[in-house]
């Protein structure tokens, strides 16, 4: 092969953002076309730096905005590369248009979403508002909690995508800033084991194979639509999860690191439960565990497959549970939260009955604090003790001003 | 012939051109091709159309501008002699006209219900450079 291998320490000291750079050098990405973003730019940076001193064989296209660079990396993909960028908030907005593109033509592109808020008013801080815009898109969303998770995830990423029974594109979040731009340990993997793990790319219908020519993003109206949207629906909710999860397997037997497509924290005997995404799992994970000292049983409900979401994964880890919490950290603007939503859905048919509130947190990089979870639990161990339900269905934390909670 | 279900064709809206195998393409004719059951080949978008494309050979140069031009490949050609509009593909934008280079031009869009017969007979004529 024609590019330098690089020699890392077992545990390097990098931030979330030069993880995932460093898990697309090792996965030996062909195309990144990419738009510079807050938080996210690092990330594309770093490949490209390592594109230019000759660690990749890939290319990097720049381009002038972020549906720019999605297309350019929806024509690679079909011209049969493997292909990844990254993006954020307003430039992960102005890219949704693509995105049905990308999954609707079935193409494994890896998209890395460093979470911020959308405007307006401005802010670059981190939030979940952008990761829920793109949960209808298609694609399939794996969330990290740490720069070792935005790493190990990458490689999850390249792998179920470029599967031939799955075909769809990935993406792996991550908190802006807080992940992001914290410097962590970060266990690696040699580049002959982490290139092993993802394997070669193995095009499907590219367009550069001129002996079999076909023709890509069709129009298709009402006589083909539907046809095309149920098969991409019905491939999500069967053949996703069986994917990751093997992915999942044979990422720990590589790595000793395990993921979970739910992952559950002092659940076996839980009372109470927060369910929650990204860097707030291990902030309550911390409070669950100081909660147990004080004799309320907490445990904590870790989601790292947003989409397809794990409806029976939830169910099956709530079972038991008498209050649950679900945490959203992106403005709902007119309803309850996505996780809310959700999680009743999951619990809906089952027969675990337990109350279930939604709180809203932690907009535009707003800190979720011990003290607000340690409130948290106590509130749910209240209703608990009542027997019913005292708090509104929906909440804020940490908002300036009088209390604000609805329904 | 009976439709296909969604989990009969091929994922990605994706097209191939032809279901037998084609060598030499180019030199097929149009109709001669097998195309694929869900192929555009088979889907008419002539009810899109307002206006559509009169084609005058009198005047035509068989450059081939319009062939190559036309986005959904209605102009019809054969040994690089004009022949005609496909109407069951012509959506009636009107490229093939504005890349005509005679003059007077040998594509004119007129209302999609003109009579073709009567509109060659008027023909405009050509346009005077100015001097
Ligand atoms: S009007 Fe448009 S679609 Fe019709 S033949 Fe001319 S260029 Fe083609
Ligand atoms: S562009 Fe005009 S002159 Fe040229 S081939 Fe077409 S109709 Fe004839």
């Amino acid at each position: 092969m024609a590019f330098d291998k690089m020699e890392l320490r077992d545990i390097e000291v990098w931030d979330g953002n030069f993880a995932a750079a460093q898990a697309l050098r090792q996965s030996q990405v062909d195309v990144v076309a990419a738009y510079p973003i807050t938080p996210s730019t690092p990330i594309v940076e770093g490949y490209a730096k390592f594109t230019s001193d000759g660690y990749v064989e890939g290319e990097f296209v720049m381009v002038e905005s972020e549906h720019a660079a999605m297309s350019a990396c929806i024509g690679a993909a079909a011209a049969g590369g493997r292909v990844a960028t990254a993006t954020s908030s307003q430039g992960f907005a102005l890219m949704v248009e693509t995105l049905y593109q990308a999954s609707g033509m079935r193409l494994p592109i890896v998209l890395n979403v460093v979470n911020r808020a959308l405007a307006a008013p401005l802010n670059v801080n981190g939030d979940h508002s952008d990761m829920y815009l793109g949960r209808d898109s298609g694609w399939i969303q794996l969330d990290a909690y740490c720069p070792q998770d935005a790493y190990d995830l990458n490689f999850v990423a390249f792998r179920v995508s470029e599967d031939h029974d799955v075909r769809l594109p990935c993406m792996v979040h991550q908190d802006g800033f807080m992940t992001s731009h914290t410097a962590q340990g970060v266990h690696t993997l040699t580049d002959d084991k982490a290139y092993g793990f993802v394997g070669d790319f193995k095009p499907m219908n590219d367009m550069l194979d001129f002996e079999h020519p076909v023709t890509h993003g069709v129009q298709t109206e009402e006589d083909w639509h539907f046809e095309h949207k149920a098969r991409q629906h019905n491939d999500l909710m069967t053949k996703v999860m069986p994917k990751i999860q093997a992915a999942f397997d044979d990422f720990e037997k590589l790595s000793g690191r395990k993921y979970n497509i739910v992952e559950k924290y002092d659940m076996d005997d839980a009372d109470v439960c927060v369910v929650c995404l990204g860097t707030s799992v291990e902030t309550a994970r911390e409070v669950a565990t100081e909660m147990r000292a004080e004799g309320i049983k907490a445990g904590v409900v870790g989601i790292r497959v947003i989409r397809p979401f794990p409806f029976l994964e939830i169910a099956e880890a709530l079972k038991g549970v008498k209050a649950i919490a679900a945490l959203d950290r992106s403005s709902p603007n007119g309803t309850v939260g996505m996780l809310f939503n959700e999680i009743a859905g999951s619990l809906f048919n089952t027969d675990t009955k337990a109350m279930l509130s939604g709180y809203v947190y932690g907009l535009g990089g707003r800190d979720l604090t011990k003290a607000h979870l340690v409130a948290l639990f106590k509130e749910l161990q209240a209703n608990i003790d009542a027997g019913k339900v005292t708090t509104p269905l929906q909440q804020f934390i940490g908002v300036r001003g009088p209390k604000l909670a609805y329904l | 012939m009976a439709k296909k279900g969604w989990d009969e064709f091929e994922i990605g809206a994706m097209l191939r051109t032809f279901d037998g195998k084609i060598d030499d393409i180019a030199g097929t004719r149009q109709e001669d091709r097998e195309y694929s059951q869900n192929s555009s080949y088979t889907a008419s978008v002539a009810d899109w159309r307002l206006i559509k494309p009169v084609f005058n050979k009198d005047y035509c140069i068989d450059c081939q501008f319009c062939w190559i031009y036309c986005p959904d490949v209605s102009i019809i050609s054969r040994d690089k002699k004009l022949i005609g509009v496909d109407m069951d593909h012509c959506k009636g934008c009107g490229i093939c006209v504005e890349v005509c280079p005679t003059n007077p031009k040998s594509l004119l869009m007129f209302p999609e219900q003109a009579d073709e017969e009567t509109e060659i007979a008027n023909w405009p004529k050509k346009d005077e450079e100015e001097a």
